[in-house]
C-alpha cells in the first residue's frame, strides 16, 4: 500500500464524516430501513414472511422437532431390542417405527436442519440481506413442513411406512406393500427434496451473486463454501431419489400400474436400488459437508488461529463432493452385480477416504498451532473426532467387498453409520447450536449445561452404539424387531438400551438448557465468541436487513482482517427492500436488486404443491387438477411481482448510487489473496 | 388458532376412521361372524335369487391388507385353476356383472364353503373363516365392489389383466343367468 | 484332489498372515508402550471385540475356508485401523494437554510464523502419504481375499443345493439325476464337510439375504435373478444363519441352520430324506393323521406318503427329524410344536399360517402324529 492511496483513504473518510456520513443520517437511515425490511405480523402475517433469518430458524426448530420425534421412535426400537422375544411393539409397528425413524432422521431432520442454517447463516456470511429468491425460500419451508406432517399424521394414522427408509422394490412395491403406506412414504420424500432442491438453488445463487464488495471466490468462509458443494451435490442427488420414488408410485398408482421394477414385464428391481443410492450415498456427504463446514468454523475460531490449509480444504470439500457420486454400489455388494465392477466401488471407496483424511489432518494442524479457547463449542467439536474418526474407519472395513459380505445389513453397519452421521454431523451440529445460539437469540446458552450435555450424549451414544460392531460381528441383522434368546445377543442389547436412555437424557438437558437460556441466559453481544465472519459484526440477533451498510471485505476472515479505515458499501435504497449483485468470482459490485417484500402466495404454492402430491396417492386426477391450479396460483406469483430489477452495467453502479442518496459509492480495496 | 387446531382435530379423527381400517394389519384376528350363513340352511341351492337379507358387511372389504392376503390365498387356494385371474376358464369369470349364486359377501362366502355343481369343490373346513372372507372381499373386488383405495395394485407377474384397484365397478345382476343353463364361459 | 490343493493353500497363507498382523501388533504396543492409559484403553477395546468371537453365529468364529479368509481380513483391517484411530486420537490428547489456553479476547493468529507453517504442513503431507498407502494395502488385500474366496467356484464336484427364499422361510431342495430322488425340506441345510457347496439361490417374493457368517458372507436373492454362491464347511457342526436383507414382518425370524456333518452321516441322512413320511403306528397317531388329513393343513403342507401336497409352506415330511420350527426361531419341542399349531400368530405375527382351533384330543393325536414323522 503506498502513500498516494493512503492519503485518499484518508481524504475519503474526511469526506465521509464531514458531509455525509454523520450519526444522524446513520440513525435516520436505520430507522428508514426497518420500516422498510418490517416483518408483517398476525397469523396471516405468519405465513407471508419472507426473512432467511425467520425462514431459517422455523426450518432449524422443525428440524428439531422432527429429530426429537425420531429419538423418541428409536427409544422405543431400543426398548423392544432390550430382551430377546420382547413384545413392546411387534412386527408391525416396529417396522413401521425404524422405518419413520430413518425416514425422519434423513429426509426431515438431517438435511433440512443444515440447508436451515445455511439459509440462516449464509446471506450474513456473503453479506447481503436476504437470500436471492426469498419467496420461494419460504415456499421451501412450507414444502417441507407439508412432507413432514404427512410422515407423521401417516404415522398416527396407521399409515406409516413400513418398508424401510430404502424402500426396496419389490417389498414397497404394489403386490408386498397394500394399502397407501408406500405411497405417503414416496409422496412425502418428492416433497421434502423439492424443499431441499429450493434450498440450494438459493443459497447458490446468494453465494454465487450476493457476495460483498471485495469476498472473491478464495475469501468466502469455509462454511459458505461447504454450503455451495453440499447445494450442488443436492441438485444432482435429489433428483435421482424423486424420480425412484416418482416411479414407484406410479407403479403402484390405481389406473396408472406402470412396471418399472416388475422384472416380469421388463423392469428391474435392482433400477430401484442403483436410483435410491445414487441419492443415498452422497446424501451422507449433503449431510456430512455443511458439518465440517460447522468444525472448520468453530476450530478457526476457538484455535484463535487462521485456518490451515484453507484451499486444501475447500478442495477436498469439492473432491468430496465429486467422488460421492461415484460409491454407490458398496451398498449393493451383495446383490448379484459383477464382481469387477464391485472391485471398481472398493477402490472408489477408499478413494474418498483421502480428501477426509486430508481435511481431518488440515483441522488437526489447525487446532495443533493454535491457542484453544475450550468452550462448548469447540468440545462438541473435539467429541465429534472422537467418534466421527472411528466411524470414518469402520466405513474402510465396509469399502472391501469381502468384508462388506460379513458386514453388510448388520448391526455392524448400523453402528458405523451412527458413528459417521451422530459423530460426523450431529455433535458438529450441537457445537453449531452452541456456537451460533448467541446470534439467532442474543442469549448465551449455559456453559455449564453444555458440558452435561456434551458428557451425556457422549457417553449415551457410544453405550449405544460401540456394542452394536460387536452385535453385528456376532451375526445380528439389522431391521429385526426381535431375536430369539439362543443367538447370545441380550447382554449388548441391554447396554445399548441403557446408552439410548442417557442420549435421551443428554437430549432433554439440551432442551431444558435452551429454553432456560432464551430467558434467562447471558446477554451475549455482537461477537462473544471472538470469531471471525460478517454475521458476527452486526448486533445479535440482526437486523432485519443484516447490515445497514453492506462491509466491503479485506481478507478472508472478514472480522480479523479488517482494518479501521475499512469501506462500506452505501448508496442502497433504504425505501426499497435492495441488495447487491456482485460478480461470480471477484464479487465485484454488478447491479442493484431488489428482492421481494413479504407475501402469502409461497404458502398457497405450497398448499396446492402438497395438495397434488397428496391427492396423487389417491387418484391421478390430482395431476392435471393440481397443474390447473398451480399454473393459477404462479399466475398470481409472477403478476405480483412488483419488484423492478434495475439491470446497472458494471460501473455505472456509482453513477446511480450518488444520484439516489448522494451518498458516496461502495469504496473498494484492491483485494490481495492471501493464499 | 383455536379454531384452526379444532378443525385440525377434528379431520385428524376423520381420517383416522377412514385410514384405520383401510391400514389395518389383522394378524391374530376374530373372525368375522359367518354363524348366519352357517347355521342357515344353504344345502338347498337358490340359483339366481336375490336374498331378502340385508347383505352381510364384511370388513375386509375395506381393509388393503386383507384384500391383499385375499389375492394371495386366490392364488395359493389354486381358484386361478378354473377361473383363471378372474376371466374364468373351467369355471365361470369373476369380474363380470353375472352372479350364478349371489353377489353379496354371504353369497360368495357359501359358495366357497358349501362348494357349487359343476365342479365348485366346498372349502369347508380347509380354510379357516377369517381366510375364506378375505378371499370373498378379494373376489369381489374383481368386479370392482370394493374400495379402490383399499383394492390391490398390479402384482409383479406378467400383466394378465387390469389390476383390481383400476377396475371399474360392474352393475351387479344377480339373476342374470346364462341363456344356455351350463356353466357360463 | 482339488479341495485338498485348497486346504494346503489355506495352510500356508495364516502363517504369513499371523507374522504381518504380529508386526503390526508389535508396532502397535511399540509405539502405545508410552502411554499406559492408551494401552489399557485399547486392551478393554480388543477385549471387547474378543468377546464377540465366541457368538453362536459370528462371523469371528469360522468354520470354513471362506470364512477363515474373511476373519483374517478383518482382523487386518481391524488392527491398521485401530492404529490408525489411536494415532488421530494421541495427537489431539497430545494438542489438548500442550496448547496455550486463550478466551475469545485473545487476538487470532492471522499470520502465523511461516516456518512453523511450513514444518506442519510438512507434516500434513507425510500423513496423508502414510494414509494413502495404508489404504493401498488394505485395498490390495481386500482384492487378494475377494478373489481367495471366489476360488470355490472351479470345484467341479461341488454339492448342488437348491435355494429358494419365501416370506419368511427358506425351502431347500437337493436335487437328483433320478427325479424320484429329489429331497424337498425347509430352514435345515444338511452338509456334508469339506466338499464345496453350490447354493443355486431364487427368491419366491420379496428381496432376501442368505447369511450364513460362520463359513461365508451373505448373498441376496433377488426375485428373477438366479444366483449362486459356493462355501464349504470344514469343522463338523451346527451352524445358523439368517435372512439379512429386510423382507417383511417376519424378517427377524426367517432363521435357518446348516448341519455340516461327516459325509457318512450326510448320505445316512439324505437316504432317510428320501423316503416317504413314517406311517401311523399307534391309534392316537392314526387319528392325528386323520386330523391332518382332514383340516386346514393339507391346503398349504405336504407329507410325502398322504394326500397332503399343498406347496405354500414348508414340506413337512420329515418334520420330527429337524431340529427347530418355525423357520429356526423355535427349537423342535413337543410343547413347542403345540403353541406353534395352536397361535402361530402369536410366535411370528404376520406369517400366513393360520391359527388353529383343536380340542385338547385333537391337538394331542395331530401332535403325535407330527412327532412320529422323523
Amino acid at each position: 500500500m503506498n502513500k498516494d492511496n493512503e492519503e485518499k483513504i484518508k481524504e475519503e473518510k474526511d469526506r465521509k464524516q464531514s458531509r455525509l456520513i454523520t450519526p444522524e443520517t446513520i440513525e435516520a437511515e436505520r430507522r428508514e430501513l426497518e420500516k422498510t425490511w418490517f416483518e408483517p405480523r398476525g397469523i396471516i402475517g405468519w405465513f407471508s414472511n419472507t426473512n432467511h433469518k425467520t425462514i431459517g430458524l422455523r426450518i432449524i426448530c422443525t428440524a428439531f422437532v422432527f429429530f426429537l420425534l425420531g429419538g423418541i421412535l428409536a427409544l422405543l426400537m431400543r426398548l423392544q431390542l432390550t430382551r430377546p422375544e420382547n413384545n413392546v411393539l411387534g412386527p408391525d409397528l416396529y417396522n413401521q417405527f425404524f422405518t419413520t425413524h430413518g425416514t425422519t432422521m434423513m429426509f426431515l431432520f438431517a438435511v433440512p436442519v443444515m440447508e436451515g442454517m445455511g439459509i440462516y447463516l449464509v446471506p450474513l456470511m456473503v453479506g447481503t440481506r436476504n437470500v436471492a429468491f426469498p419467496r420461494m425460500n419460504a415456499l421451501g419451508y412450507y414444502v417441507y413442513l407439508i412432507g413432514g406432517i404427512l410422515l407423521y399424521v401417516g404415522l398416527i394414522l396407521n399409515v406409516g411406512p413400513d418398508a424401510g427408509w430404502f424402500a426396496y422394490v419389490p417389498l414397497s412395491g404394489p403386490e408386498f406393500s397394500p394399502g397407501k403406506r408406500i405411497d405417503l412414504w414416496s409422496q412425502m420424500v418428492s416433497l421434502t427434496e423439492i424443499a431441499a432442491l429450493i434450498g440450494a438453488v438459493e443459497i447458490i445463487t446468494t453465494v454465487f451473486k450476493q457476495r460483498a464488495p471485495g469476498m472473491s471466490l478464495n475469501r468466502i468462509p469455509l462454511f459458505v463454501w461447504a454450503q455451495v458443494v453440499t447445494a450442488f451435490m443436492i441438485i444432482f442427488a435429489m433428483p435421482a431419489v424423486m424420480l425412484a420414488s416418482s416411479l414407484l408410485s406410479m407403479d403402484r398408482m390405481m389406473n396408472i400400474s406402470t412396471h418399472f421394477f416388475n422384472q416380469a414385464e421388463g423392469g428391474d428391481p435392482i433400477l430401484w436400488q442403483h436410483l435410491f443410492w445414487f441419492f443415498g450415498h452422497p446424501e451422507v456427504y449433503i449431510i456430512f459437508i455443511p458439518a465440517t463446514g460447522f468444525v472448520s468454523m468453530i476450530i478457526t475460531t476457538f484455535a484463535r488461529r487462521k485456518t490451515f490449509g484453507y484451499t486444501a480444504l475447500v478442495l477436498t470439500m469439492i473432491a468430496t463432493g465429486f467422488i460421492g457420486f461415484g460409491v454407490w454400489v458398496h451398498h449393493m455388494f451383495a446383490t448379484p452385480l459383477p464382481q469387477l465392477g464391485q472391485s471398481i466401488f472398493t477402490a472408489s471407496s477408499m478413494l474418498i477416504v483421502i480428501p477426509n483424511a486430508v481435511q481431518l489432518f488440515c483441522w488437526l494442524a489447525t487446532l495443533w498451532a493454535g491457542r484453544w479457547n475450550l468452550k462448548t463449542p469447540l468440545i462438541f467439536v473435539l467429541g465429534f473426532f472422537a467418534i466421527f474418526v472411528m466411524g470414518g474407519l469402520t466405513g474402510v472395513m465396509l469399502a472391501s467387498v469381502p468384508l462388506n459380505l460379513q458386514l453388510h445389513d448388520t448391526f455392524f453397519v448400523v453402528a458405523h453409520f451412527h458413528y459417521v452421521l451422530i459423530g460426523g454431523a450431529v455433535f458438529p451440529l450441537f457445537g453449531a447450536i452452541y456456537f451460533w445460539f448467541p446470534k439467532f437469540t442474543g442469549k448465551l446458552l449455559s456453559e455449564k449445561a453444555g458440558i452435561v450435555n456434551f458428557i451425556l450424549l457422549f457417553v449415551g451414544f457410544n453405550l449405544v452404539f460401540f456394542p452394536m460392531h460387536i452385535l453385528g460381528l456376532n451375526g445380528m441383522p439389522r431391521r429385526v424387531y426381535t431375536y430369539i434368546p439362543e443367538t447370545g445377543w441380550a447382554n449388548l442389547n441391554v447396554l445399548a438400551t441403557i446408552g439410548a436412555g442417557v442420549m435421551g437424557l443428554g437430549a432433554l438437558v439440551f432442551i431444558g438448557n435452551v429454553l432456560y437460556s432464551l430467558k434467562r441466559g447471558a446477554i451475549a453481544g455482537e461477537n462473544p465468541w471472538g470469531a471471525d465472519t460478517l454475521e458476527w459484526s452486526v448486533s445479535s440477533p440482526p437486523p432485519e436487513y443484516n447490515f445497514q451498510y453492506i462491509p466491503v471485505v479485506q481478507g478472508r476472515h472478514a472480522i480479523w482482517e479488517k482494518t479501521e479505515d475499512a469501506a462500506v458499501v452505501t448508496g442502497l435504497s433504504v425505501k426499497l427492500r435492495e441488495t447487491l449483485s456482485t460478480t461470480i468470482q471477484d464479487a465485484v459490485p454488478e447491479h442493484k436488486n431488489q428482492l421481494a417484500g413479504p407475501t402469502i402466495i409461497p404458502f398457497l404454492m405450497s398448499l396446492v404443491i402438497g395438495g397434488v402430491f397428496i391427492g396423487f396417492i389417491f387418484t391421478p386426477w390430482a395431476m392435471p387438477v393440481g397443474l390447473t391450479a398451480s399454473f393459477i396460483v404462479l399466475f398470481i406469483w409472477f403478476w405480483s411481482n412488483s419488484t423492478s430489477h434495475r439491470p446497472f452495467t458494471h460501473g455505472k453502479i456509482q453513477e446511480d448510487a450518488k444520484k439516489e442518496d448522494g451518498a458516496p459509492p461502495a469504496q473498494l480495496k484492491p483485494t490481495e489473496a492471501n493464499v | 388458532m383455536k379454531i384452526f387446531s379444532k378443525t385440525a382435530i377434528l379431520i385428524l379423527f376423520a381420517l383416522v376412521f377412514v385410514c384405520c381400517e383401510r391400514e389395518e394389519r389383522g394378524f391374530r384376528v376374530e373372525t368375522p361372524n359367518a354363524d348366519r350363513i352357517n347355521s342357515k340352511q344353504l344345502s338347498t341351492l337358490h340359483p339366481g335369487q336375490g336374498t331378502t337379507n340385508p347383505p352381510t358387511v364384511n370388513e375386509y372389504e375395506n381393509n388393503a391388507y386383507a384384500l391383499a392376503e385375499g389375492k394371495r390365498l386366490f392364488e395359493n387356494m389354486n381358484c386361478t385353476g378354473c377361473h383363471a385371474h378372474g376371466g374364468g376358464s373351467i369355471g365361470p369369470p369373476l369380474m363380470d356383472a353375472k352372479w350364478i349364486y349371489g353377489a353379496q359377501p354371504e353369497h360368495i362366502f357359501a359358495t366357497i364353503v358349501e362348494g357349487r355343481p359343476n365342479g365348485m369343490p366346498s372349502f369347508r373346513g380347509k380354510l379357516p373363516d377369517y381366510q375364506v372372507w378375505q378371499l370373498v372381499a378379494y373376489v369381489r373386488s374383481l368386479s370392482g365392489q370394493v374400495s379402490k383405495n383399499a383394492a390391490p395394485s398390479r402384482d409383479d407377474d406378467m400383466q394378465y389383466k387390469k389390476p383390481e384397484n383400476s377396475i371399474d365397478k360392474q352393475t351387479i345382476n344377480n339373476s342374470t343367468l346364462p341363456k344356455s343353463a351350463e356353466a357360463p364361459q | 484332489m482339488n479341495t485338498g490343493k485348497l486346504k494346503r493353500n489355506e495352510q500356508e497363507k495364516p502363517d504369513k498372515r499371523k507374522i504381518l498382523s504380529a508386526l503390526i501388533c508389535a508396532r502397535l504396543l511399540f509405539q502405545k508402550a508410552s502411554s499406559k492409559s492408551r494401552l489399557f484403553l485399547f486392551s478393554i477395546f480388543a477385549g471387547l471385540i474378543c468377546a464377540g468371537c465366541r457368538g453362536s453365529q459370528s462371523a469371528l468364529d469360522a468354520g470354513g475356508i471362506q470364512s477363515e479368509r474373511l476373519e483374517n481380513l478383518w482382523w487386518i483391517f481391524f488392527y491398521i485401523c485401530a492404529t490408525v484411530y489411536l494415532i488421530v486420537m494421541a495427537i489431539l490428547l497430545t494438542a489438548l494437554f500442550r496448547t496455550k489456553k486463550a478466551d475469545a479476547q485473545t487476538a487470532a493468529e492471522i499470520a502465523p510464523n511461516p516456518e512453523r507453517e511450513k514444518r506442519i504442513s510438512n507434516s500434513v503431507k507425510v500423513a496423508v502419504a502414510v494414509s494413502l498407502i495404508a489404504l493401498f494395502a488394505l485395498m490390495i488385500t481386500s482384492f487378494r481375499t475377494g478373489r481367495a474366496i471366489n476360488t470355490l467356484a472351479q470345484s467341479p464336484d461341488a454339492l448342488s443345493i437348491k435355494i429358494k427364499g419365501h416370506q419368511w422361510w427358506w425351502e431347500v431342495e437337493y436335487e437328483d439325476p433320478t427325479p424320484s430322488n429329489n429331497v424337498t425340506t425347509a430352514n435345515e441345510i444338511h452338509i456334508p464337510v469339506g466338499r464345496p457347496i453350490k447354493l443355486e439361490l431364487e427368491s419366491n417374493d420379496v428381496i432376501h439375504s442368505f447369511w450364513l457368517p460362520n463359513l461365508h458372507g451373505k448373498k441376496d436373492l433377488v426375485p428373477n435373478y438366479p444366483t449362486t454362491f459356493y462355501f464349504q464347511a470344514d469343522k463338523a457342526g451346527t451352524y445358523s444363519g439368517q435372512c439379512a436383507e429386510y423382507c417383511g414382518y417376519q424378517h427377524a425370524k426367517m432363521r435357518f441352520i446348516v448341519v455340516a456333518e461327516a459325509p457318512e452321516d450326510f448320505d445316512k441322512w439324505i437316504n432317510a430324506q428320501r423316503q416317504s413320511s413314517a406311517v401311523p403306528a399307534t391309534d392316537l397317531q392314526k387319528r392325528g393323521q386323520e386330523i391332518f388329513l382332514t383340516s386346514v393343513c393339507t391346503q398349504c403342507h405336504t407329507i410325502q406318503g398322504t394326500i397332503a401336497g399343498g406347496k405354500v409352506g414348508p414340506n413337512l415330511t420329515h418334520i420330527a427329524s429337524q431340529q427347530y420350527i418355525a423357520a429356526g426361531s423355535l427349537q423342535n419341542t413337543r410343547e413347542h410344536l403345540e403353541n406353534w399349531v395352536t397361535d402361530p400368530q402369536k410366535i411370528k405375527p404376520g406369517i400366513r399360517m393360520p391359527m388353529n382351533n383343536y380340542s385338547k384330543e385333537d391337538l394331542e393325536a395331530l401332535i403325535e402324529y407330527l412327532e412320529n414323522l422323523k
